[in-house]
């Protein structure tokens, strides 16, 4: 047997997650212990991907065991490359989030290593949920990864976390029982087709009648959509994002949002492909429609925290809609748009949150020029949003630009309408810029201090992580893009050719 | 599957534009990357390195496009003494990306379109570089300034060398971003900030044409690199054409400031005056120009395109010219006069193979002599405490003479003087007018009219009459860091005519835009020449009448002034349509949205959140307890479930 690569990355966090609990109460404890876990985990992670993964190879790294024999129920890991490509999201981001959240565990509801601890727990089970490749596994680690997201919010944000966490719990849960529902519907059409499996690899294989297909897909769909989270399910975001504390909003719209968009890859495309094909008219709306009403939402906003997480609806929007046209170029944008939005939303949080901690604000009208006395305080915040925006040179601009042109092959009027967002883009970024950094200073705000190292150090990785994928975005798209044909090739739709056969001079 | 395909017949190959055919780069060619390479090295030092190079950043800045145009020149020597078909080459760096059936190289393209583009950006950019050491010297955050410019000249050479539409697209923008910085550089200034806001928003309008354009590309042909666009374009059908070039004219009216794009330009002038010279008159907002030039694959099967440009140019000559004329601000004068005068270059890439070489000519010329007026204004502002308002000058031309002689040969050259290289470039678009239609050529003799008039108008406000200055203004010469610069400049604009000797351009560009069609004239070329200058004398004469030394210049604007002029002075009302159709209903839209999303779509969420909950005093219990305990529940089980899992497997 070999070495259970997944499994010891999934466990690791949980492991340190457990260590905290039961260490000394304290943060000179808590914080640095967290930060070591979390990046042996990274470092195993990319140890795995560069040395254990091929990028052509399918589902690799896996591991399977019986679990429950009477459901069907496998413990069964692995990834391709959009679930590698997540798992790295997630141990990536976490280990900057610990640093950038130094001290945002200590005046909690409770103690700081409980905050640490929570991180760490949401770090495993999103591994886990990236992993997963047994339906049911993957139900209850979805389900299990609410629980340390609602005890950060309601544990440790700002006012109006009770509210926040209970709305997000509410949303969740609701959207879980539908997916448990189809849950349960798998399982009849398995064991009325030969016997019950929750194995991916067999029930993607199941011979499934169309009207089935397509309540079960609906299911999960929904499910999907109110993690993403997308219009007009998406009201409980911005709530949670302005009580949350900044990394765990990273946490929640960075990584666990992508369950969504992930899982309408992985569940319903593989799954259900002609369900998926039939419901995608509506669904390219329903995208459509949160890039360019999360946009213009976002345009509205007066509180930073509650516009960066309507710009997310907007992105969102953009993921479900490369996801749904079935193109090589929109799944695969898509997939990386995960990435890049993970990363651009992180620094977008995190900046934004060490503003809000030195003022005590998040309202954009407390603020004015700031950059006269935080010049690098002000850069940051001016690479992340740029990268918001998709400016040509970082990461998210390659990923929209594939998820347009691939939208564009099959529906130029979708093409067309998405496009607008990044017009709108422009907008709540640069207004938002504006209003805080530039211009006069306000009277009644008192210098601000500039970062200090730790913030620095936090932060330095994602831009660093942003401008180099913008140039070399292949050595992610590599691995993504096999995968994705082999997505769209269960999906059967075929690929646009281009209308004139261009046979290029062969440049050396 | 691309309706727009469907529709229409494919054209004939016979009709096409050039197709681009590079040969791989070697010798000297390779180390093409270097040409970027090295201000991109400036501007990552200067940005990331911050106040430990405040000491040498203004040197390291100035050393880098120096470096760049002497590499540049050397390989444009060498590129001359090619034969004409091997004056196409191309290095591909690495593979941006590689998607299904989609790929982009980094690529660079050097041939005698992007040869001229180089020279120029990093030639008037050195100049720049080097006289901003002496106007920013007083400047605490000059290295920034520094590392903004070289980020500016990074970009602008990838947009110029890029062998690839997306990759255009990247220097497009990045251009864009570098503008955005440097007309915000004085960020503090709230005119300042907001303008550069309205620039990079009003240039992605702009990019909406591009991103559409590289779309459907990628449909069309599954590639956007030149060399695939061009070979593909005659076999696809004039409704294709048609739509590309009018997207790609979007993108050319927000980068160039063409109607109905123009409104960015005026208010960039908040930016400090280098930057203005460089990017907002020189080189950026030219690359508009740029794009139709090299796009003529793409235009030469699309007449209906075409037309619209020349159209855009003709509207914009114009506008831009009327705008001029009605400014006090120095600065906004020179602006309006460089929309006019990019008018006249998109007006001659709209003609076709007759304007093509005409258009570049006159970029050239343009790069000069406007660079030399912007740089002598700074010198201007320099010598009067920055102040912008003519009305407050007057007699300069004895407090800063080397200024005034230098600005004076831009002006000599704006407005065509015989002999200077205005003259010849502004002819020749004229006269390529005519012989495509007498509405054009009427047109852009008018323009030329006006531009003797408002440019006649400066001069005599700044360097003439009766001394105006403010009580504190003691007028001085700038050093020489900056003077020097502006002799040069003014050379150029004196001799730049010498690049239509023996049709020079024009058989240079050859290569990429196809030869010259020559259109015959109703009259000959030399009488109207004699037309032109006539007319040009015309709208001096009427500026002297009405500013000349013995008239009264009023010290604040005359308020009882004709429509005409009224109009003229709110930059033909641009800001106030925008405002009217996008601003203000924009910002009821998201303020309607706003109020939907807390009210109605929230609102109807939580009612029905409430309703699965029971009653509200069960949701208030949800808060309280019960949902946490649940939460804690499931989470046991599923640690539990997970543990069984594994205790079950390892026994």
């Amino acid at each position: 047997m070999s070495f259970p690569w997944l499994s010891v990355i999934a466990a690791l966090p949980l492991i340190g997650a457990v260590a905290l609990a039961l260490a000394p109460r304290s943060r000179r404890i808590a914080a640095p212990l967290a930060l070591a876990v979390s990046v042996l985990a990274l470092a195993l992670g990319l140890v795995a991907a560069l040395t254990q993964f091929d990028p052509g190879g399918g589902f690799q790294l896996t591991e399977q065991h019986v679990w429950i024999a009477s459901l069907g129920a496998y413990y069964a890991m692995g990834v391709d490359g959009i679930g590698l490509t997540l798992v790295l999201l997630t141990l990536v981001l976490t280990p900057i989030v610990i640093l950038a959240s130094w001290h945002d565990g200590d005046e909690g509801r409770w103690s700081t290593n409980a905050f640490f601890a929570w991180i760490l727990a949401l770090e495993g089970l999103a591994v886990g949920v990236f992993a997963a490749t047994d339906v049911f596994l993957f139900y209850v680690l979805f389900e299990a990864t609410l629980v340390p997201i609602y005890f950060l919010i309601g544990g440790f944000g700002g006012a109006r976390r009770n509210y926040a966490a209970v709305k997000f719990l509410l949303f969740s849960l609701l959207g879980g029982l539908l997916m448990l529902a189809s849950v349960v519907g798998l399982y009849v059409v398995a064991a009325d087709n030969g016997g019950p499996t929750y194995l991916l690899s067999e029930l993607s294989q199941l011979p499934m009648d169309e009207t089935t297909g397509r309540w079960l897909f609906l299911g999960f769909f929904i499910a999907f959509a109110v993690k993403a989270p997308m219009f007009p399910v998406h009201t409980w975001l911005p709530d949670a994002a302005q009580a949350a504390t900044p990394g765990t909003s990273v946490l929640l719209v960075s990584i666990l949002d992508k369950i969504g968009t992930f899982g309408m890859i992985r569940f319903c495309l593989g799954l259900f492909p002609e369900a998926s094909q039939w419901a995608s008219p509506v669904i390219i709306v329903l995208a459509v429609v949160s890039v360019l009403y999360g946009a213009l939402l976002a345009i509205g906003q007066d509180d930073m925290r509650r516009l960066i997480a309507y710009t997310s609806v907007s992105h969102f929007g953009f993921i479900v809609l490369g996801i749904f046209v079935f193109t090589s170029q929109g799944g695969s944008g898509s997939t990386l748009y995960m990435f890049n939005h993970g990363m651009s939303t992180a620094a977008l949080f995190l900046v934004t949150g060490m503003l809000i901690h030195r003022h005590g604000s998040a309202r954009i009208s407390d603020y004015g020029g700031v950059q006269r006395s935080a010049p690098v305080l002000a850069g940051f915040f001016l690479v992340a949003g740029l990268s918001s925006l998709s400016l040509p040179g970082l990461s998210p601009f390659v990923s929209e630009f594939l998820v347009l042109a691939g939208t564009f092959r099959r529906s130029e009027v979708a093409a067309v309408a998405a496009v607008l967002g990044i017009v709108l883009a422009a907008l709540y970024i640069l207004l938002m810029y504006k209003r805080t950094m530039n211009g006069p200073v306000r009277d009644s705000l008192p210098a601000t201090r500039d970062l200090g190292t730790r913030e620095r150090l936090a932060l330095a990785p994602l831009i660093a992580v942003i401008v180099v994928l913008g140039f070399f975005p292949q050595v992610l798209l590599d691995v993504i893009d096999p995968a994705v044909g082999a997505t769209l090739d269960v999906v059967g739709v075929e690929q646009p050719a281009p209308d004139v056969m261009v046979s290029e001079g062969s440049l050396p | 599957m691309s309706p727009l395909a469907l529709s229409g017949t494919p054209l004939a190959s016979g009709e096409a534009g050039v197709p681009v055919v590079p040969t791989a780069v070697d010798g000297v060619f390779s180390l093409l990357w270097l040409v970027v390479a090295l201000p991109a090295l400036g501007a990552l030092v200067l940005l990331v390195g911050g106040r430990r190079t405040d000491r040498w950043g203004h040197l390291l800045g100035c050393a880098m496009p120096i470096g760049s145009f002497l590499l540049a020149l050397v390989m444009f020597v060498q590129l001359l003494g090619r034969d004409h078909e091997d004056r196409q080459v191309a290095q591909t760096l690495w593979t941006w990306l590689d998607v299904g059936d989609y790929t982009v190289q980094m690529g660079l393209l050097f041939d005698p379109l992007s040869a001229l583009f180089v020279l120029l950006i990093t030639g008037v950019g050195s100049l720049i570089h080097i006289y901003s050491v002496g106007y920013m010297a007083h400047d605490d955050r000059r290295r920034r300034f520094f590392g903004y410019l070289n980020l500016f000249v990074t970009a602008m050479l990838v947009l110029v060398l890029a062998d690839d539409y997306l990759a255009v697209f990247l220097g497009w923008e990045g251009v864009g971003l570098a503008s955005y910085l440097l007309i915000g550089f004085w960020a503090h200034k709230d005119s300042a900030a907001t303008a550069a806001n309205k620039a990079f928003v009003v240039n992605r309008v702009g990019d909406l044409g591009m991103s559409l354009a590289v779309m459907l590309m990628v449909a069309t042909f599954g590639t956007s690199s030149f060399v695939g666009v061009s070979a593909g374009m005659p076999e696809t059908s004039e409704a294709v054409a048609t739509v590309l070039g009018l997207l790609l004219l979007l993108a050319a009216c927000g980068k160039s400031a063409q109607v109905p794009l123009q409104s960015w330009l005026l208010d960039a002038m908040e930016g400090p005056t280098p930057v203005s010279a460089l990017i907002h008159a020189a080189t950026m907002v030219t690359a508009g120009v740029y794009l139709v030039v090299r796009s003529n694959f793409v235009y030469e099967l699309a007449p209906v395109a075409q037309t619209a440009v020349v159209i855009v140019g003709l509207v914009t000559l114009l506008v831009g010219a009327v705008i001029g004329c009605a400014k006090d601000d120095i600065k906004k004068a020179l602006a309006g006069s460089t929309m006019s005068q990019i008018g006249y270059m998109m007006l001659a890439a709209g003609i076709g193979p007759a304007g093509y070489a005409f258009a570049i000519f006159h970029l050239l010329t343009h790069g000069f002599f406007k660079a030399n007026m912007f740089l002598g204004a700074g010198s201007v502002m320099h010598a009067t405490n920055d102040d912008v308002d003519m009305r407050h000058y007057g007699a300069l031309r004895k407090a800063a003479p080397i200024t005034f002689a230098t600005f004076a040969f831009g002006y000599l050259a704006i407005i065509g003087f015989p002999g200077f290289s205005g003259f010849f470039s502004k002819d020749h678009i004229i006269e390529a007018a005519f012989g495509e239609n007498w509405v054009y050529g009427v047109g852009a003799l008018l323009g030329a009219g006006i531009t003797a008039f408002y440019m006649t108008r400066v001069m005599l406000m700044t360097f003439f009459g009766e001394r105006r200055w403010r009580p504190d203004v003691h007028p001085h010469e700038s050093p020489a860091v900056m003077t020097t610069p502006l002799v040069v400049l003014a050379a150029g604009s004196l001799v730049g005519g010498v690049l239509i000797l023996g049709d020079w351009i024009v058989e240079w560009l050859e290569p990429v835009v196809g030869p010259e069609e020559h259109h015959e004239l109703f009259v000959p070329a030399i009488v109207l020449t004699g037309l032109i200058v006539l007319t040009v004398l015309a709208g001096v004469a009427v500026a002297w009448s009405r500013y000349g030394p013995s008239q009264t210049i009023a010290d604040t604007a005359p308020t009882r002034v004709s429509a005409a002029t009224r109009a003229a002075r709110a930059d033909l009302y641009g800001d106030a349509l925008n405002e009217a159709v996008f601003m203000r209903p924009g910002q009821k839209l998201t303020a309607a949205l706003v109020y939907v999303d807390d009210v109605l779509i929230d609102g109807t969420v939580n009612a029905l959140a409430a309703l699965v909950g029971g009653t509200s005093g069960t949701a208030r219990r949800l808060q309280t307890g019960f949902v946490r305990s649940y939460a804690l529940t499931m989470l046991g089980g599923a640690l539990l479930a997970i543990a069984a899992t594994l205790a079950v497997t390892l026994s």
